[in-house]
């Protein structure tokens, strides 16, 4: 198993009016309700946890991608893997990931994906999203039915700027480079993993199946609503005649550790109300633009949420509701190990990205749900797979010897006195 | 009177590109007719309505309809080359041209791109133009159920139109309504998606035609002095509001904005 502490950076101080006062927490929400001072705190106390979770022993550390959106602070997550590269030096920075359709040209992220893995000595897993509806189509404006298009052909270019030894040139419909050359080039060779995250587009599935891509289901509505969607999943993997290591996928989870399953809900039931009730609280004319999804999705796809009753939803549900739904699992340590484990054999990922921060959670808080989790409940999920124990597709392959910052910060103001 | 008898027809247009599907009703002056973004409604009463006057042609835009063949095209450039396909298919060249919001935006580029083949032109509520003290309305970040109220002066009428009677919280509806909501304005989002600009303002003055602007004084999703912007760059150019009536004039004046077209088509 390979387990990822994530942190979606949600802004923490939305003030307890913001869903009768905002439509959207997404797209159109007042940047007036950040405030950079308090976001020096936030940003430093995020980046503190995702160092704390690589000494806790977790195998990887997550950043994303999102725009306007005060759920997600990462518009660039490779500033963030960037500070991470040089503040650790074991875990595995997964950066899911760089929408690449957003980037002109898009060899840039071929030059930044390479610049983190030479960096971190070959620590990098590179993320591919298509990218939100909200955060490609409205926000950063690119045109729905184009988008998947726009994708592919970004996708190619990166793939060759890795490979290619010379430069080439690339006539595409959306970027044409002469002198497509890529310096630096990654350490993993000829590529760092790389992992899709999808919400439910069919044509991932192969797309992932296809390039030997870890498939990551990115969802806040729990295992248990995964189910169809990952069975969905293997069965393409056994259709197109794959083998089914667990590392072909992963799947995001909202987890709550404390002593007890009383002392969870004391403790974190608030911040996951914050998180459902103010995160998720996203109009839903931007879920989805016209053109974005195509029409073999729709027709599998849940619609419910186009609907008048359905607005605002998940955050009526109560504590209880969510964990027995497996919204989020929480609970002392034999609760949420017993949950996991249903959650790894059920949607049989090898991959799981741990959301231990959620909302508005403090930082001692965060620090304590993480500790739990890693010695009370990780150790116990370590041999889930065996027979593909040895199965190093999909996982990185760094240095022996990797270099650390040779003047440690303390060394450095001692010599500026 | 009774209502014109509606044919639709699989137009070739070659060169292996999808037929186009095209509506032809009435009798009289030929006239072709560009839809808007939401397609032609079932019965359409405004087509109807033209057909009364004259033998109307209406080409189905690919992803509308059973028109395909939308992935071909990815642009501007390309829908308008080809709705000129179409109508030099139909063997209209010449004849006068009606649009609708995106289809009045398509009809002048067209006008513009080829001036000496459109001689009168009839552009009623487009798009095309982008004012930054007016910004155009997101269509494309609205629910179905806010529909009626950005489109039409009469909310009612609007919804009963617009769901001709049906609930779209029946999720059966629903799903049927939102594979051709994506088609639609997956196509449409070529040309109107994230800013429904594309340039037009500097191809305007090309406009030979005799031209005719029509709006609803009540149009909420491109404001009425849109179109005096189009009409302040467009040469021989009249601006007709339309009181009482939103974007989808069409639906809520069909007789006015039929008569208003018929006066064009039939001056000297």
């Amino acid at each position: 198993m390979k387990f990822t502490w994530f942190n979606l950076m949600p802004w923490p101080h939305l003030p307890d009016d913001f869903r009768e006062k905002n439509r959207s927490v997404w797209v159109d929400i007042p940047s007036s309700l950040y405030d950079p001072v308090k976001g020096h705190e936030v940003y430093n106390t995020y980046l503190d946890q995702l160092e704390y979770a690589e000494s806790l022993g977790f195998d990887g550390i997550g950043v994303n991608e999102h725009h306007a959106n005060a759920y997600g602070l990462m518009p660039s997550p490779n500033i963030m893997a960037a500070t991470l590269a040089r503040r650790t030096s074991k875990a595995a920075l997964v950066v899911l990931g760089n929408s690449i359709a957003l980037y002109n040209p898009p060899i840039r992220v071929a030059e930044e994906f390479a610049m983190l893995d030479v960096i971190s000595g070959g620590r990098l897993v590179a993320g591919f999203p298509v990218g939100t509806s909200m955060d490609t189509n409205y926000v950063y404006g690119q045109i729905p039915a184009l988008t998947r298009e726009k994708y592919t052909e970004a996708h190619e270019l990166i793939m060759r700027a890795w490979k290619e030894d010379e430069p080439f040139s690339f006539n595409g419909r959306f970027t044409q480079l002469r002198y497509a050359n890529c310096w630096p080039k990654p350490i993993q060779s000829p590529r760092p993993p790389v992992f899709i995250p999808g919400g439910g587009s069919i044509e991932t599935y192969d797309f992932c199946i296809e390039n030997e891509y870890s498939y990551s289901y990115l969802s806040f509505t729990g295992y248990k609503r995964a189910q169809l969607l990952m069975d969905g999943f293997w069965n393409r993997v056994d259709e197109m005649g794959a083998d089914r290591s667990p590392y072909r996928a992963g799947f995001a989870q909202t987890i709550c550790v404390a002593e007890t399953d009383a002392e969870a809900k004391e403790l974190y039931a608030e911040h996951v109300n914050y998180f459902f009730n103010r995160c998720l609280h996203v109009y839903p004319g931007y879920a989805d633009a016209p053109g974005y999804r195509t029409i073999k999705t729709i027709k599998k796809g849940a619609l419910s949420q186009y609907t008048r009753s359905s607005l605002g939803a998940l955050g009526k549900l109560t504590w209880e509701e969510l964990v027995a739904d497996g919204h989020i699992i929480a609970g002392g340590p034999e609760t949420v190990l017993r949950q996991m484990k249903e959650l790894i054999t059920g949607l049989k990922v090898g991959n799981i990205f741990c959301l231990l921060h959620i909302g508005n959670m403090t930082n001692e808080k965060t620090m304590l749900s993480s500790r739990l989790f890693a010695e009370e409940v990780m150790p116990h999920l370590q041999n889930m797979w065996p027979e593909w124990e040895d199965d190093e597709r999909f996982w990185i392959h760094p240095l022996e010897d990797r270099l650390e910052p040779t003047v440690p910060l303390a060394t450095m103001a001692e010599a500026g006195r | 009177m009774t209502a014109p008898t509606t044919t639709t027809h699989m137009l070739e247009i070659g060169h292996g590109r999808a037929p186009v599907e095209v509506w032809r009703a009435g009798k009289g002056a030929d006239l072709v007719y560009l839809h808007g973004a939401g397609g032609l409604m079932p019965d359409d009463r405004f087509f109807l309505a033209l057909a009364g006057q004259f033998r109307v042609h209406a080409p189905l835009l690919p992803g509308y309809g059973d028109s395909e063949g939308e992935e071909e095209l990815k642009d501007m450039l390309d829908t308008t080359l080809h709705t000129g396909d179409v109508i030099d298919a139909l063997g209209l060249i010449g004849a006068p041209l009606v649009g609708h919001s995106m289809g009045g935006m398509i009809a002048a580029e067209l006008a513009a791109l080829a001036p000496n083949e459109v001689e009168r032109l009839a552009l009623i509520a487009p798009a095309g133009l982008w004012l930054d003290e007016h910004p155009v309305e997101d269509l494309f970040a609205k629910l179905p159920f806010e529909l009626p109220e950005l489109l039409f002066h009469d909310v009612a009428l609007g919804e009963s139109l617009m769901t001709a009677g049906l609930d779209l919280d029946d999720p059966e509806f629903l799903s049927a309504f939102l594979i051709t909501t994506a088609r639609r304005l997956g196509m449409a989002g070529k040309l109107l998606f994230p800013i429904p600009d594309r340039g037009l303002s500097r191809r305007l003055y090309r406009i030979k035609a005799k031209t005719l602007i029509l709006w609803g004084a009540s149009d909420r999703l491109i404001k009425p002095l849109y179109g005096e912007a189009f009409a302040a760059a467009i040469a021989d150019c009249e601006l007709q509001i339309v009181p009482e009536a939103g974007h989808l004039v069409t639906h809520e004046k069909p007789e006015k904005v039929v008569d208003a077209i018929a006066t064009l088509v039939n001056a000297g």
